[in-house]
């Protein structure tokens, strides 16, 4: 008896698996390829339009700079930005539409009396030029810079929205946004940065320019450590049904919810 | 004798004898599964060294285990991993010089002066220290280890090299203990009981026969623990900061391990090879490792 049991249970799980395995190819697809800080926003986009249209989106982490490429000659339907779109690119035949806003909150912790400070403050800090808190308001001690590996879609955004790429002098890189923020709390002299959906109260979430990070702000503009995600597609020709499809779910009310989950502002 | 020949004379063997049949089988089915062992390390030796040649050749084997910068998504990048190097070479250093002097004594104790019922709890304290997975290492090590550093050595952060090398102590500790311990009980009670018939007291006889006939097996215990130390990623990661400086004992540092897991999950083109690369180097120093342990293992079967 015991024996048919376990059999039963291997053949169910083998079943599963291949029944995973199955699902896989749907004939249509929406090919999307470029900034590797969309990811979660891409991913779960992709899911659930897979689950309501049986259309296959796949995504390929390049970097904002390839995937703009990409879209230019035909090897992607969307192209994935984080950045807007320069003149030039607009100029060379390309739309950009922007499906979220991606906010970067600066947090440290919540036993610092700084709460306010300028981009330019939060540059230098960042580049070393200010070593003690004294130089922005704080207390007389040293700063301890808190960041992401190199290739994480947060440092890149929050490096060139700051001005401050490949010069920060960071004292810990960590991996993920819970480790930033597990040791910016551990310690009352660090400073971090953070995807805005990810902050919670543990930490103080600085103001930046008089203005605290929030999706309102984001979305007007007030607040500065933001950047946008653009979806680049061919200006002159028309996306293909599905790709067409896919495009318009992520600009709809449906999807607000979703990029929100993902850790994105959503624009409506 | 032909081909078909022996196979008839096989297969009437068999006929004869229907137990060697299953005997046989039964060899050959271990012997795939032995193939099976061999076959994954060829499979890893092989991969590496095709994924991780091609970065060093393109960013040129000197340059590239001599650099002492490493910038791989900058603007200008730049691949040089001699602070890994050093990192892992100090930080298992630091381990060695803490741990094996720790386990190494406890051992001793364990063996010859303890108490049997506590020589027991001690036993399996040790079992469950070495089942505690890394991560929880780390996760004590950044929540504990790293505030206790930075309050107590009044350094700006405590997640440093000091940090890395604590832990590791802590890792190393279970298997330097264990191996010292078993190859100090397997010493025969002979050797000892003539020293102590001689007039040595128990300590001298301990440290002066028993210590230095087990010799080769805590030589192995240490290399095990050098071998675990440079190993180690994920609880260093934790706690070493990862910044690729060049080391120092209270400066945030990067392993060769944590240099690899920490870059891979967004990396791509020459960064991503480069990854492989250091993998192939780190490949190589547990290499290394394994031929000095081999070598002891043989050298103490000659005695």
């Amino acid at each position: 008896m015991k024996k048919i049991l376990v059999t039963l249970l291997v053949a169910l799980c083998a079943c599963t698996l291949f029944a995973q395995g199955a699902n896989e190819s749907a004939s249509q697809s929406v090919s999307t390829d470029g900034s590797t800080s969309m990811e979660s926003v891409v991913l779960s986009l992709a899911e659930v339009f897979e689950e309501n249209t049986g259309i296959v989106v796949t995504y390929n982490p390049t970097g904002s700079g390839s995937g703009i490429t990409a879209a230019q000659e035909g090897r992607a339907d969307i192209g994935l930005s984080s950045r807007a779109l320069k003149d030039s690119e607009v100029a060379s035949g390309l739309t950009g539409t922007t499906v979220a806003l991606d906010g970067i909150a600066i947090i440290v912790n919540p036993e610092n009396p700084v709460s306010d400070l300028t981009v330019d403050q939060i540059a230098a800090l960042y580049t070393g030029e200010f070593t003690n808190w004294a130089e922005v308001g704080g207390n007389d001690a040293p700063v301890v810079l808190i960041g992401r590996e190199a290739g994480s879609g947060t440092r890149d955004g929050f490096e060139s929205i700051t001005g401050t790429e490949d010069v920060c002098k960071y004292s810990q890189e960590l991996t993920s946004t819970g480790a930033v923020i597990t040791a910016v709390v551990s310690n009352p002299n660090a400073i971090g940065y953070a995807s805005l959906s990810a902050v919670n109260d543990t930490v103080k979430t600085v103001l930046v320019n008089g203005v605290a990070p929030s999706e309102e702000t984001v979305l007007s503009g007030d607040y500065q450590i933001q950047r946008p995600f653009v979806f680049v597609t061919k200006s002159d020709s028309a996306l293909s049904e599905s790709a067409q499809q896919f495009f318009d779910f992520a600009l709809s009310t449906d999807a607000s919810d979703i990029i929100a989950d993902a850790g994105a502002v959503p624009l409506v | 004798m032909s081909l078909n020949e022996r196979i008839t004379v096989l297969v009437s063997g068999y006929k004869a004898n229907p137990k060697r049949l299953i005997e046989d089988l039964i060899h050959f089915i271990f012997l795939i599964l032995g193939l099976i062992t061999v076959g994954c390390v060829l499979i890893i030796t092989i991969y590496l060294i095709i994924s991780g040649l091609p970065a060093i050749i393109e960013i040129g084997p000197i340059e590239f285990l001599f650099g002492t910068r490493w910038a791989s998504t900058a603007s200008e990048p730049a691949f040089g991993i001699l602070p890994f190097i050093l990192t892992s070479i100090y930080g298992t250093a630091g381990a060695i010089i803490i741990g094996v002097p720790i386990g190494f004594f406890v051992a001793v104790y364990l063996a010859k002066m303890a108490p049997r019922k506590f020589k027991e709890t001690m036993q399996l304290c040790v079992g469950v220290l070495a089942g505690i997975p890394s991560v929880i290492y780390g996760l004590v090590g950044m929540s504990v280890l790293v505030p206790a550093i930075r309050a107590i050595f009044d350094v700006p952060d405590g997640a440093s090299l000091f940090a890395a090398i604590i832990v590791l102590s802590v890792m190393i500790l279970p298997s330097v203990i264990n191996v010292s311990l078993s190859a100090l009980e397997a010493v025969p009670h002979e050797y000892e009981e003539a020293s102590l018939s001689l007039g040595a007291t128990s300590i001298e006889t301990y440290f002066r026969v028993t210590v230095p006939a087990a010799r080769s097996g805590i030589f192995t215990a240490i290399v095990l623990g050098i071998g675990r130390a440079i190993g180690e990623a994920m609880a260093i990661m934790m706690v070493a900061g990862n910044v690729a400086n060049m080391p120092g004992l209270f400066k945030s540092v990067r392993f060769l391990t944590t240099a690899v897991a920490s870059e891979m999950s967004y990396s791509s083109g020459l960064q991503r090879e480069a990854l492989f690369s250091i993998a192939l180097v780190l490949f190589f120093f547990i290499m290394l490792i394994n031929a000095v342990l081999n070598f002891l293992k043989t050298r103490s079967q000659k005695i």
